[in-house]
């Protein structure tokens, strides 16, 4: 009688068929990491009587036209110059010491006609409803970027790290410590430098 | 004697190549598993703006809003004015709620109220859509919105 071995398969080729369905997914994947700027819209509200009233000196306003050019507190402004022009409001500190508005971390310029405090100071953007999304990005992220200075600022000076670089280990997971505590930190930091940022209904062209 | 002698050998053994199967599905099914395929393909051009004051997105709780000029193959068609544009197909901005609500509620329940919504809108388009979009979402009560940008930075180049 004749011994049947049953021949065994052969998995060679194995590696060629993973290899095959490896590439496929390679080519297919697009490990997608959306990133971008955060905003709170305002709630959405009948308009009240009660007018909320602020100070002319507090109020830096940021006017955008239909052509993209720049006007900030009534000057035509290159968009590279914003972000030092809203740091040097924001840090201002206008209230004379001794006052209850006075800041004390403040290293700005002290100019009484300019924002008493970072917290009273508010910036408000314009828009024409022809401004490009490109502009209208680009001045944002100044904006946001001028708070990120101030606040890295502060944080260097109170506990010896960056603001930005921490937020951004928190939100990757990869932050090592209690994150309790920093978080309060953070936040913190943020009430120095409150991010008010106003944004007026976009005008119709040639209003 | 000879014995021991015999079997030495002066040739280098051949690698061994029996794990390779292993190490290569191994991979395959890493990308197996973060692979997300393509589920809405997209009826407008999308250039974003460039921004590097940037927070990341939590994939869970999103939805995606798109808007800009229809791509090229739909522009006979379609024109070239900008176009909002939810899930796959157009939308007019009065259809907004109605698209965005069905789709928040294909989100964990859980995540429903912390819903944030992302704006992909091309770098072309008037703010004047941008702030329509916003201004049905205030009045869903959708506030929490985020600007997705690509990396960079618009002033530098």
């Amino acid at each position: 009688m004749a011994r049947r071995a049953t021949p065994e398969v052969n998995a060679g080729s194995m590696a060629d068929i993973a290899f095959l369905l490896l590439i496929f997914f390679l080519v297919t994947t697009t490990i997608e990491k959306d990133k971008g700027i955060a905003r709170q819209l305002p709630p959405d509200e009948p308009p009240t009587d009660e007018q909320v009233v602020i100070k002319q000196k507090n109020l830096f306003i940021v006017n955008v036209n239909k052509s993209d050019q720049l006007l900030v507190e009534e000057e035509l402004m290159d968009v590279k110059d914003l972000r030092q022009a809203a740091i040097d409001f924001l840090d201002n500190g206008g209230a004379p010491a001794g006052s209850p508005l006075y800041c004390n971390y403040c290293k700005g310029k002290r100019d009484a006609s300019s924002s008493d405090n970072p917290d009273k100071a508010v910036i408000s953007v314009q828009n024409d409803r022809l401004t490009s999304y490109k502009m209208y990005i680009t001045v944002q992220n100044e904006l946001v970027a001028a708070y990120n200075h101030l606040r890295d600022r502060e944080s260097q000076r109170l506990y010896g790290w960056k603001f930005t670089e921490v937020k951004k280990a928190l939100d990757e997971g990869s932050f090592k410590g209690n994150e309790d505590d920093i978080q309060e930190k953070l936040e913190s930091i943020q009430k120095l430098f409150p991010l008010k940022l106003s944004e007026a209904e976009p005008k119709k062209q040639g209003q | 004697m000879s014995k021991f002698t015999k079997k030495k050998s002066s040739e280098v053994p051949a690698v061994n190549t029996a794990s390779l199967p292993d190490i290569v599905f191994m991979l395959l099914f890493f990308f197996m598993v973060v692979t997300v395929l393509r589920d809405n393909n997209l009826l407008v051009q999308n250039v974003l703006p460039k921004a590097d004051q940037v927070e990341k997105l939590k994939k869970d709780r999103s939805i995606y809003i798109y808007a800009g000029k229809p791509s090229s193959r739909y522009q006979e068609k379609y024109g070239t004015e900008g176009k909002i544009q939810i899930g796959d197909k157009y939308t007019d901005v009065t259809n907004i709620k109605f698209a965005l609500t069905e789709l928040r509620a294909k989100l964990r329940p859980e995540l429903q109220d912390k819903v944030m919504v992302a704006l992909k809108v091309d770098e072309d388009t008037n703010t004047g859509l941008v702030s329509d979009i916003k201004q049905e979402l205030r009045e869903l009560n959708m506030l929490k919105i985020i600007y997705i940008t690509t990396p960079g930075n618009e002033i530098q180049n």
